[in-house]
């Protein structure tokens, strides 16, 4: 479920830390980055590799956002729903994304390609309403700005 | 005039290289200081010069490190606090964005006068690019020696590592952070002991925002009065870097004397409001700070003089509303925000957050009651009782909308509805 060599150097990693717990939070994101989400059995295996209790990982996987617990679509959408954003209206263009997908925030489009979830502040209030797709933010969001980032992902699908 | 320091090379799209960085005049603050300088002299400058801590609590980072005592145990750590996760802050973002070797100069400076070996950038997971850009220059620093074993030939040795938050706002705050990074449920601790006495891993630990760290090389080579100097007014030190946003023609980062005036800040340096709004009011320093009103306009933008009226900097995250914005909705915004990120540790701020949106959220809604408003204001006011900062700073919206805007509130109780929303 993990790359061979990303398993590897993870290992190297805990090996070599002054204290493995402080990789907890690295170690789960490479999990994720592999499968998309953080399975029962993934967490179960980062903790055998942290030698830390399964419990201990859940805890805290379940309290970040960016760490997934049920599997999600290949683009995860995040609209940042704060003040700034909220202010340029980002309610009505989170709105637009889920009639757009067929959705409702929390879900996953039925051909696996979009989960659309809400965010706070992503700290681009210069550029705001604003939105983060996978590990990327994309400002200054209009309907026609959202139908052309959605398109791009639709075409390419990157991996 | 924009006055620049910390911003003085910024450029378009890229950052300043390390080659550039060096060019120009960058790491000659360390090597001089490793090589001649005594730890207690980067405490001692940094006290005279007043920089206070840039994260928003604004506590004397000269005065913080004075209490790493010379006898503490080893190893020591230094943490850059790049969890920027107030709202409507974004400043530690550009500065990475800009120069990233100032981040690491003024990191390796404050781990030598704490005398700190492990150096650690705790980033939100947002800013992937940032922990990119920091994680390769970390290692090109690393390449040419000036971080690592021997810096210098001064016989002191630091590192850094980047470490990725799994993303929640709690995280930001000192001791949560801590909890973070021993890869613990990021609750805050409750000081004493500090964690400059007992911090990560029980061991001394000195965490400062990335703006405050930056200014160190500055301060170092340039000395307190200089730095006292670059302020508006003789209660303020610096330069402050205000991140504006909301509605103002030019949303962005300003760096400008410590106490420049809100007007100034928005007309001469935003570009004014935007269309052809009027201020309304604006929060002064993040989500967690009071609304300024009309009143305040021309107040000066400092730690001191905002102390002094009753209000506070914060991060310097000046998010401004005019008068087509409706506060009562941007405050469901704000509670809606808090109450979601509150790490439930506490009663108060775990019970206390979701009633004042509640509350909120029906006046906005249009069910709200008149004994709404002292309920408001008596649950804003237990927020006090709270574990940590958390639920104090989701208190100050609250309790400001409802001093200087209770008749916009009593208006949406009265109409049934709000004012600012077409009939429907």
């Amino acid at each position: 479920m993990l790359p061979e060599q990303i398993r590897a150097e993870l290992e190297i990693r805990i090996a070599e830390a002054d204290h493995p717990q402080e990789l907890a939070v690295d170690v789960m994101l490479a999990f994720q980055e592999a499968a998309g989400y953080l399975s029962e059995r993934a967490l179960e295996t980062a903790a055998a590799m942290l030698k830390m209790h399964s419990l201990e990982i859940e805890e805290i996987a379940t309290f970040y956002t960016f760490i997934y617990r049920e599997p999600v679509g290949r683009n995860v959408i995040h609209v940042c729903d704060s003040v700034i954003c909220w202010l340029d209206g980002s309610e009505s263009l989170m709105d637009y994304i889920c009639r757009k997908l067929g959705i409702a925030p929390g879900q996953t489009t039925a051909d696996g390609k979009f989960t659309l979830l809400p965010a706070c502040c992503l700290g681009y209030c210069d550029r705001s309403p604003a939105m983060m797709i996978n590990r990327k933010v994309y400002g200054h969001l209009s309907r026609d700005r959202i139908d052309d980032i959605l398109a791009r992902f639709e075409r390419e699908e990157p991996a | 005039m924009e006055s620049r320091v910390l911003l003085k090379n910024r450029k378009p799209d890229r950052i300043l290289d390390l080659a550039e960085y060096r060019a120009s005049g960058g790491y000659s603050a360390a090597a001089e200081m490793l090589q001649t300088g005594r730890p207690a002299d980067v405490q001692e400058a940094l006290e005279a010069a007043g920089l206070l801590g840039r994260g928003g609590a604004a506590f004397s980072m000269g005065v913080k490190l004075s209490t790493v005592a010379e006898y503490a145990p080893f190893p020591r750590y230094m943490v850059c606090n790049a969890d920027e996760m107030e709202p409507g802050t974004f400043k530690d973002r550009v500065l990475i964005h800009t120069s990233p070797h100032l981040l690491i100069e003024g990191m390796l400076l404050a781990a030598f006068s704490a005398r700190a070996e492990h150096g650690i950038i705790f980033i939100r997971p947002e800013y992937e690019n940032a922990a990119r850009i920091l994680e390769r220059e970390v290692a090109l620093a690393r390449e040419q020696g000036l971080l690592g074993k021997n810096i210098f030939n001064s016989g002191f040795d630091f590192d850094i590592v980047v470490h990725r938050s799994g993303g929640r706002y709690i995280c930001g705050e000192g001791t949560a952070l801590l909890n973070a990074l021993e890869g613990k449920r990021p609750n805050p601790r409750k000081p004493p002991p500090y964690p400059t006495v007992k911090g990560l891993w029980q061991l001394p630990t000195v965490v400062q925002n990335v703006e405050t760290l930056c200014f160190v090389p500055h301060v170092v080579q340039n000395g307190a009065e200089w730095f006292r100097n670059l302020a508006a007014g003789p209660d303020e030190a610096g330069t402050k870097i205000y991140s504006v946003s909301g509605r103002v023609r030019r949303p962005g980062c300003y760096e400008l004397p410590m106490g420049t005036a809100l007007s100034e800040i928005i007309e001469t340096h935003a570009g004014g409001m935007a269309g052809n709004g009027r201020f309304k009011a604006c929060l002064p320093g993040g989500a967690s700070t009071r609304y300024m009103p009309e009143s305040m306009y021309h107040r000066e933008m400092g730690y001191q003089s905002l102390s002094d009226a009753g209000f506070r900097l914060g991060t310097a995250a000046v998010m401004v509303f005019d008068h087509s914005a409706c506060l009562v909705g941007a405050t469901v915004n704000l509670l809606a925000f808090f109450a979601r990120e509150s790490c439930g540790w506490c009663t108060p701020c775990r019970d206390g957050l979701p009633y004042l949106h509640d509350l909120l959220r029906r006046i906005e809604n249009g069910q709200g009651r008149a004994e709404f408003v002292p309920m408001l204001r008596e649950m804003a006011g237990q927020m006090g009782l709270a574990y940590c900062a958390f639920a104090p700073g989701a208190a100050a919206p609250v309790e400001s909308l409802i001093t200087y805007f209770e008749d916009e509130v009593r208006e949406h109780i009265k109409a049934g509805r709000c004012p600012f929303r077409e009939a429907e």
